[in-house]
């Protein structure tokens, strides 16, 4: 938070600022002020690997990454003693159009320091792949669905990536990418009629079923099941 | 014969009833259909009987989406209170309702459940689209959202708004009654016809639905054969490429 009586959105109004000065307040709560531990921590452990940092929002600091790295980047935030981002409180992808690349958002929280970092690693939309990170915070399985759902991110070497949001019979596209039209590729028509032809025995993974058993009207064998729910419908 | 006669009998029926209830509480008259000393018989039409048990009995099932719903629940409390209408039951069961008050948008991953929803109805059963949503897709014309429930299932009354007023859905509401009162078992049949082929179907044939949506309203930039190359366009001087 800002101090000394400036107004609240005074950062917001200052727009993206660089944060290249080194970290003036080390230690417990530091998370305002043009410096952040962690920023120059990142900067002095893994050098060409951080890109480029900028502070958002007047105390949001943002640090883009390489893409090839983030796991071994995000490991090492979320172990050092020092760092502890324990809880990956979001984990977003932001495209800007223009042919840009997407980037992916981690928004990271240590509830040791009591500090929030944002880590925005750039995947090339000829080359939407990035390494999962489902290993370091089991919370990123969905968040990570819902990308791979509406910006078609693959995640690599994540155990379930499938629709989340939209059924699993959609095969218009990815939704909330920036060349996608607004209503969508198909007719109302044929829209209407694939909604209406959704199993929703696809909603459920192999194991989900395994787990809960079949939520089918009768019985169902599970051999019955597609193996891969994409093929299905 | 005698099923069919208009419906200027009914408010003669009606008097005919109250005399024989008694509902009138002359003090001559003693007794009634339940009194002793009273007629033990009243005659009237099947289809009044039959009409007004059922307009009396509504039992709405609520299919509450969005902030249409709040106005639903506003609608059944105190103040506004649908139990005046026979409707104190919400019936959150398909198979014990009669009438289905959709209010709110409904998405084409929920189409399916509004579908099923409605095939377990059993019948008679009537329609509400509550709100600008249900009825035609309201602002959100999107790749997401179904444009009006009438491309999924048959409905019998809109009611406009966004979201309407507890009175819009009592007026929707007295408006299904209003229905009620002017059929008749003759009509039965044809009224309630149901096929089979038709469940888990949209409601509506596929120009129909086509002609919903109609030109590009609300984006005027964008048709769906060119709006792959419309949007890749940058649309901001800030989008530029460097």
């Amino acid at each position: 938070m800002t101090e000394g009586g400036a107004s609240a959105f005074e950062g917001v109004e200052r727009g993206p600022q660089t944060s290249l000065e080194p970290a003036h307040k080390e230690g417990e709560g530091s998370t305002g002020g043009p410096g952040h531990p962690s920023v120059s921590a990142l900067q002095e452990k893994f050098g060409s690997a951080v890109l480029r940092t900028e502070v958002q929002a007047g105390d949001q600091h943002v640090v883009f990454a390489e893409t090839p790295r983030n796991c071994e980047i995000l490991q090492w935030l979320r172990d050092d003693p020092a760092q502890r981002y324990d809880l990956l409180a979001d984990l977003t992808a932001v495209d800007y159009g223009g042919g840009r690349p997407l980037q992916v958002v981690y928004q990271l929280w240590s509830m040791t320091h009591k500090r929030a970092l944002r880590v925005k690693c750039e995947v090339d939309l000829d080359d939407l792949v990035i390494e999962s990170v489902v290993r370091l915070w089991e919370t990123a399985n969905w968040l990570e669905r819902e990308v791979y759902d509406l910006f078609g991110i693959d995640f690599e070497g994540h155990p379930d990536l499938r629709r989340i949001l939209m059924p699993q019979n959609y095969e218009e596209g990815h939704p909330l990418r920036k060349d996608f039209p607004l209503r969508g590729r198909f007719s109302r028509a044929e829209q209407t009629k694939r909604a209406l032809s959704q199993d929703y025995r696809n909603d459920y993974s192999v194991v989900e079923i395994a787990l809960g058993g079949t939520p089918a009207l009768r019985p169902m064998d599970p051999d019955e099941l597609p193996a891969d729910p994409e093929e299905a419908s | 014969m005698g099923l069919n006669e208009g419906d200027s009998g009914d408010s003669v029926e009606a008097e005919r009833i109250s005399e024989a209830l008694d509902l009138g509480h002359s003090g001559g008259h003693k007794g009634g259909l339940l009194g002793a000393g009273g007629p033990t018989f009243l005659t009237t039409k099947v289809d009044f009987v039959v009409n007004w048990a059922r307009r009396n009995s509504l039992w709405p099932m609520p299919f509450g989406t969005a902030c249409c719903a709040i106005e639903m629940m506003a609608s059944a409390a105190s103040n506004f209170d649908l139990a005046r209408f026979g409707m104190e039951r919400m019936s959150f069961s398909p198979r014990q309702a009669d009438v289905l008050i959709c209010a709110g948008r409904v998405p084409y991953k929920l189409a399916p459940v509004l579908r099923r929803i409605w095939d377990q109805m059993m019948q008679p059963k009537w329609c509400v689209s509550m709100g600008a949503c249900a009825s035609s897709g309201g602002v959100f014309d999107t790749y997401s959202m179904v444009q009006g429930i009438d491309t999924i299932i048959p409905v019998d009354v809109y009611v406009p708004g966004c979201p309407p007023r507890p009175e819009g859905l009592i007026y929707g509401l007295m408006m299904i009654q209003e229905k009620i009162r002017s059929e008749t078992l003759a009509d039965h049949a044809e009224l309630r016809a149901e096929t089979p082929e038709m469940v888990g179907r949209p409601a509506a044939n596929a120009d129909e639905v086509e002609a919903l949506s109609g030109p590009f309203g609300n984006s005027t930039q964008q048709d769906r054969l060119g709006a792959l190359a419309q949007t890749q366009r940058p649309s901001r001087s800030e989008d530029l490429l460097p």
